[in-house]
């Protein structure tokens, strides 16, 4: 008997260890119990044990990235970013690893100032209310085989409903503030939201149009299979990536979309009045809405779990796959915050209406093209050129409706 | 009545009730919030996942938003002291049992109500595109033209001629 055949039953269930292991743990805690009990306990056990990953692992995601954020930026500003802490009671300073916890226990035994006249109750809610959808989010999200928390048949769409919810609670921030730039930067968040959400929503119809289902773990299912599958290399799936990035970017208020935030301009928007840990409460939802939309961005376009070349399926975990995506990612967000300088509010409006939102509903015409057309060089060449010339065509258009001409200073001169 | 059933019955009307009471403007928009969400998860509770999405996406994403904008373009938001019923609370009464009277009037005669197979009914997201799309298209388009129009409408009313370049 060789050693392949002995590892084969093995390694046949080895991309599975994480769904067998849960259910080994919870069968393993139940027996301990009264028969009568054992089934309710199971139920909840169960529950308990696919929240509580995703809540402490992405909450671990967002103090790690704080500090790759930091180092990245530093690297790509030519400095060094935090690198004194250290781990507690450890002689290695691992390049300042420990940053993330002494931010929190700064965070945490900050004073929390409250204003006198704001509303106070509101106050409070906002930015504990503000993690329930960011956390939310995290549900529909297939992780790996088998591994969705739920499988919604209109995943999608809750996904989006989700994320349409935290306007209303960012408002609830900037009005309760009684601060005016709080109050015009909620307004200007609102807005960019609400502006961005069309291209949004709309660069990923032809993902729906192309699979056929709103369900998330159908269209990862539909990417099975190695390089070739995933969405992103089909004319339309590239130019809906791009756009779904872009309009992502802006929904999560990065850079170059944080407008809302600005601290040059309006001295960081409907965060000012905040201090301590409700701050850091808006800074954890905003970098958990931007892993929920590099999740969603990955089960759309870049294969979801799945592995990039078809022998690695099967017993390599879905989850490193997923994992290993979103770090490329988020390292894609930190690149994009530190090339790109921010937009004025008037160009992202522009940019939003008359370049994003054309180009999306051309991406939903290409994608049902593709579909006529039944792909190969023919439907690269025609949904091709039907993205790229009326690209070109808007873009020289835009830029030539400008009116460019020399900057005049009506204060400064 | 279930539990959960009565939870969210509780949300939604002491939500609905809030939002008719509290003296300020921005915090009935959020009751009203809380209320669209108390029927969007009893719209979930019934199974129909597609409506109960769309009335959170359509109504906590979009209405509550215009709503919140209309206050603070209008006026400034603060409380004014007025009595708790206007001159007219009867016509809005009157109104309001009347909308009550012959929407219970329709679900009570309504045939569905009475089958059997009413807890099994789920609509698939499919199923209803497809009905959208073949034997209800005519509705459709006819609101979606109407709401075109509107938009046109709003854009006119808004539109400031002359003074840009």
């Amino acid at each position: 008997m060789s050693l392949t055949s002995l590892a084969a039953p093995i390694l046949a269930n080895a991309d599975q260890f994480l769904v067998d292991g849960k259910h080994a743990v919870i069968a393993w805690l139940v027996h301990f119990l009264p028969v009568a009990w054992q089934d309710v306990i199971t139920g909840g056990l169960s529950i308990l044990l696919t929240i509580a990953p995703i809540t402490i692992g992405f909450a671990t995601l967002f103090a790690l990235s704080t500090w790759l954020e930091r180092k990245g930026l530093g690297r790509i500003q030519n400095r060094m970013g935090p690198n004194r802490v250290g781990l507690p009671f450890l002689p290695w300073k691992l390049y300042g690893l420990g940053q993330p916890m002494a931010d929190g226990i700064k965070m945490l035994i900050k004073e929390d100032i409250v204003p006198r006249n704001a509303d106070k109750v509101l106050h409070f809610i906002a930015p504990v209310a503000l993690l329930v959808p960011a956390f939310l989010a995290f549900s529909v999200i297939p992780y790996g085989d088998g591994m969705v928390p739920i499988n919604l048949d209109a995943g999608l769409l809750f996904f989006f409903a989700i994320g349409a919810s935290t306007e209303l609670l960012v408002f609830c921030a900037g009005w309760a503030s009684r601060n005016k730039y709080a109050l015009l930067g909620s307004m200007r968040a609102i807005a960019q939201m609400i502006s961005y959400e069309l291209p949004l929503i709309i660069s990923t119809f032809s993902v729906i149009m192309a699979v056929g289902s709103l369900s998330l773990v159908a269209i990862v299912d539909a990417q099975a299979g190695g390089l070739a599958h995933w969405h992103v290399f089909t004319p339309w799936g590239i130019a809906g990536f791009i756009l779904f990035f872009i309009a992502s970017l802006a929904e999560a208020n990065r850079s170059p979309f944080d407008i809302p935030e600005g601290e040059s301009e309006i001295i960081a928007g409907h965060l000012i009045e905040y201090s301590g840990f409700k701050y850091a409460l808006f800074f954890m939802a905003e970098y958990l809405g931007m892993f929920a939309m590099g999740g969603l961005a990955i089960s759309l376009f870049l294969g979801g779990y799945h592995a990039p070349f078809a022998f690695l399926e099967g017993w390599v975990p879905g989850l490193v796959w997923f994992v290993g995506k979103l770090l490329v990612m988020i390292a894609m967000f930190i690149w994009v915050r530190g090339t790109m300088p921010r937009l004025r509010m008037d160009q992202l409006m522009n940019f939003a209406w008359k370049f994003m939102l054309p180009m999306s509903l051309l991406v939903v015409v290409a994608a049902g093209l593709w579909r006529f057309v039944g792909g190969g060089w023919v439907g690269w060449l025609i949904c091709g050129g039907l993205i790229v010339a009326p690209y070109l065509a808007l873009s020289r258009g835009l830029f030539k409706a400008r009116h460019w001409a020399k900057r005049e200073y009506r204060y400064a001169d | 009545m279930s539990f959960p059933l009565f939870i969210l019955g509780v949300l939604t009307v002491a939500g609905a009730v809030a939002a008719m009471t509290l003296r300020n403007l921005i915090h009935c928009v959020l009751s009203l919030a809380v209320s669209f969400v108390g029927v969007a998860m009893l719209f979930l509770r019934l199974g129909a996942e597609f409506v109960g999405f769309a009335q959170i996406l359509v109504y906590v994403g979009a209405v509550a938003i215009l709503i919140v904008f209309a206050i603070l373009l209008t006026r400034s938001g603060g409380v004014e002291p007025k009595p708790f019923l206007n001159s007219q609370w009867w016509i809005g009464l009157a109104i309001a049992i009347a909308v009550f009277g012959s929407l219970a009037v329709a679900i009570v005669g309504s045939k569905d109500l009475t089958s059997v197979a009413l807890a099994e009914k789920t609509a698939p997201v499919k199923q209803i595109g497809i009905e959208l799309m073949t034997r209800y298209v005519l509705p459709l388009e006819v609101i979606g033209l109407l709401l075109t129009a509107a938009m046109l409408g709003a854009v006119i009313i808004a539109w400031q001629e002359g003074d840009r370049k």
